[in-house]
């Protein structure tokens, strides 16, 4: 992990409201694992004041070009905007100069190859599971990815899954978009058919509170990418913390979500703590 | 011609001491803000910072406040984290090894939820050879026992200083909370009780509220704020608190560029804490060292101290 000062590549809008932005990073692909993330410097100029944690949706190379240079390693991130500092992502162009630090924290356990892969994301939250579900596909696993959100745009990427050789089931809440319900619908049938399946999730609070309810009760092994506040990315605030399982008043555990996360196992965590929030970003300056 | 040779080819003397510990650049981490100093190793060459200074340590592990306990407002941040730390014990097994490693002056931030507490991790901290000093934290706004209750009041801000200078045999830095009517009587109740060092400041105690959910942005509902939305009131207080005390004064509170770190060191800081600044840029301190040297180059200033102090009135 280091701190990149760099420029973007590309800007660009893929649905509305959500961006997909590719940055220079040299060097950076080998070292990032699915599930990590960066942080993000929206501008050399302040405010905003902190950076933003985004997940990473993939690295590669940009093709090499006629003088025979050698190809250029880039980042790729997919934001939404919610707030100030995705507004000024928004308008950011080709060439502009931008920092970001990581790879961080720590991502998904991909180690285990047995079973069924089915991975469930929600809107923004598919973003984290494209280098997974690439990484699976490239060990020879049989991928499932249950694809939900609000309305068909928020839907991203159907066709790049698809192409990685994912199974992809769509469902959106107003039916805009395959079948008409929750991801957690389709996910509860899913697991009636491949009962050795291991999921893995990132996705709104509230959705992945009921895949952690679905998968404790089918005893399937859940991975989950939660999505927090931070302010430093590398577990010196202790702001982005998150109660372990068996969190108690007098037994404390506070576990930092950059660092010991992004990715934790479901059953590390204090759900009954974490199923209240909700983490759509309304506080967002 | 000939001057204008030699400053332009030697570099400036950055040095300084405070209470005894000699620091090759008057650039230091604000305690809080760099963990235990390792987590930061990746980013920036910790042999090129002044000291490091840990975050605040206490006798039994604390397990700090519910969340959210961070929200960013205008060039600020609020925080509520609570004095989260490994305590005492385990910083000794498990960060200790690594800062023993570091060949920078390492300066330990502690507190207690009693008097008697302070008095204890005081005694402990004399156990740890490589700690180079101590920094007495009677300012955090963020916990109920403890940390401010000490530092708005001068009687208590005196009695805990005198205890704790008592059981610690290293130097002892006093951090103080901006949150007073008058900042100066503080700093004078604790340079009498026998600090040898002033820090200041702590965050500011602030608020904010979601208007949606009308619900506080911050579990605890209030919070410290930090970050350059809080630096005049810093260096008005660091400007204060240097004409009242004659011990050396750390200075505090949203520094973020070189000019800022100037800006305490003229009214009279021998050296300043970054912050907030770290989260933004991780390796914000080198370049806050290398524009101060920047600075005494083009102003021909061989030496640190003809800064330090410096303001014209």
């Amino acid at each position: 992990m280091k701190n990149y000062r760099t420029k973007i590549i590309s800007n660009q809008e893929v649905s509305p409201g959500y961006f997909r932005m590719k940055i220079l990073a040299p060097g950076f692909g080998d070292k990032a694992h699915p599930g990590q993330f960066i942080m993000f410097r929206v501008q050399r100029s302040l405010p905003p004041l902190l950076r933003r944690p985004f997940g990473i949706f993939r690295t590669g190379f940009l093709p090499a070009d006629c003088d025979g240079l050698p190809p250029i390693e880039f980042v790729e991130i997919v934001y939404k905007v919610v707030g100030r500092g995705t507004g000024i992502m928004a308008e950011l162009h080709e060439g502009d100069k931008v920092e970001l630090l990581g790879p961080l924290g720590n991502g998904f356990d991909s180690t285990s190859c047995d079973g069924e892969k089915i991975l469930v994301g929600g809107g923004i939250g598919l973003i984290p599971l494209y280098m997974l579900a690439s990484e699976f596909i490239a060990n020879g696993c049989k991928v499932r990815l249950l694809m939900g959100g609000r309305t068909r745009e928020d839907i991203l990427f159907v066709t790049e899954f698809e192409r990685l050789g994912v199974q992809t089931y769509v469902s959106t809440d107003d039916g805009s978009l395959g079948e008409e319900g929750f991801v957690t619908q389709v996910l509860e049938r899913k697991l009636l058919k491949f009962p050795d399946a291991e999921v893995y999730a990132c996705g709104p609070m509230p959705m992945l509170s009921a895949v952690h309810t679905i998968c404790s009760d089918n005893q399937t092994p859940l991975q989950v990418s939660l999505e927090e506040s931070m302010a430093c990315g590398v577990g010196a605030c202790l702001g982005c913390v998150v109660k372990g399982a068996g969190h108690t008043e007098e037994n404390p555990s506070y576990l930092c979500s950059c660092k010991v996360g992004p990715v934790f196992k479901s059953q590390y965590l204090d759900w009954s703590a974490l199923g209240q929030k909700n983490n759509d970003c309304g506080g967002c300056a | 011609m000939n001057e204008l040779k030699k400053t332009t080819v030697m570099r400036p003397n950055l040095s300084v001491e405070i209470a005894g510990i000699k620091l090759r650049n008057p650039v230091m981490p604000a305690s809080g803000t760099f963990g235990y100093g390792e987590e930061y190793a990746p980013f920036l060459d910790l042999e090129k910072i002044g000291a490091i200074v840990t975050k605040g340590l206490s006798l039994k592990p604390k397990a700090g406040n519910p969340t959210p306990r961070i929200a960013e407002t205008i060039s600020g941040m609020l925080n509520a984290i609570g004095l989260q730390n490994v305590g005492i014990d385990a910083f000794v097994e498990h960060k200790m090894p690594f800062l023993r490693t570091v060949n920078t002056p390492v300066i330990a931030n502690f507190f207690g939820n009693t008097l008697e507490d302070y008095g204890e991790v005081a005694k402990r901290l004399n156990d740890i050879p490589e700690i180079a000093a101590g920094e007495l934290n009677i300012s955090c706004p963020n916990v109920k026992q403890g940390g401010i209750v000490f530092g708005t009041d001068p009687k208590a801000a005196s009695e805990v200083v005198a205890l704790v200078r008592k059981n610690l045999q290293k130097p002892l830095i006093v951090k103080l909370t901006p949150n007073v009517t008058d900042i100066t009587v503080v700093a004078r109740a604790v340079e009498e009780a026998g600090a040898d060092a002033i820090a200041c400041i702590n965050t500011l105690t602030g608020m904010s509220v979601d208007v949606h959910t009308r619900k506080p942005r911050l579990a605890n509902c209030t919070g410290g704020l930090s970050g350059p939305a809080i630096r005049p009131v810093a260096v008005r207080m660091v400007h204060q608190v240097v004409q009242a005390v004659s011990v050396p004064v750390i200075g505090i509170g949203g520094i973020v560029r070189p000019m800022d770190a100037l800006e305490f060191l003229i009214v009279g800081a021998t050296a300043v804490q970054v912050g907030t600044a770290n989260f933004v840029d991780p390796s914000a301190m080198i370049s806050i060292i290398e524009g101060i040297e920047a600075f005494c180059v083009e102003q021909g200033i061989d030496d640190i101290h003809e800064l330090i102090g410096s303001l014209k009135l």
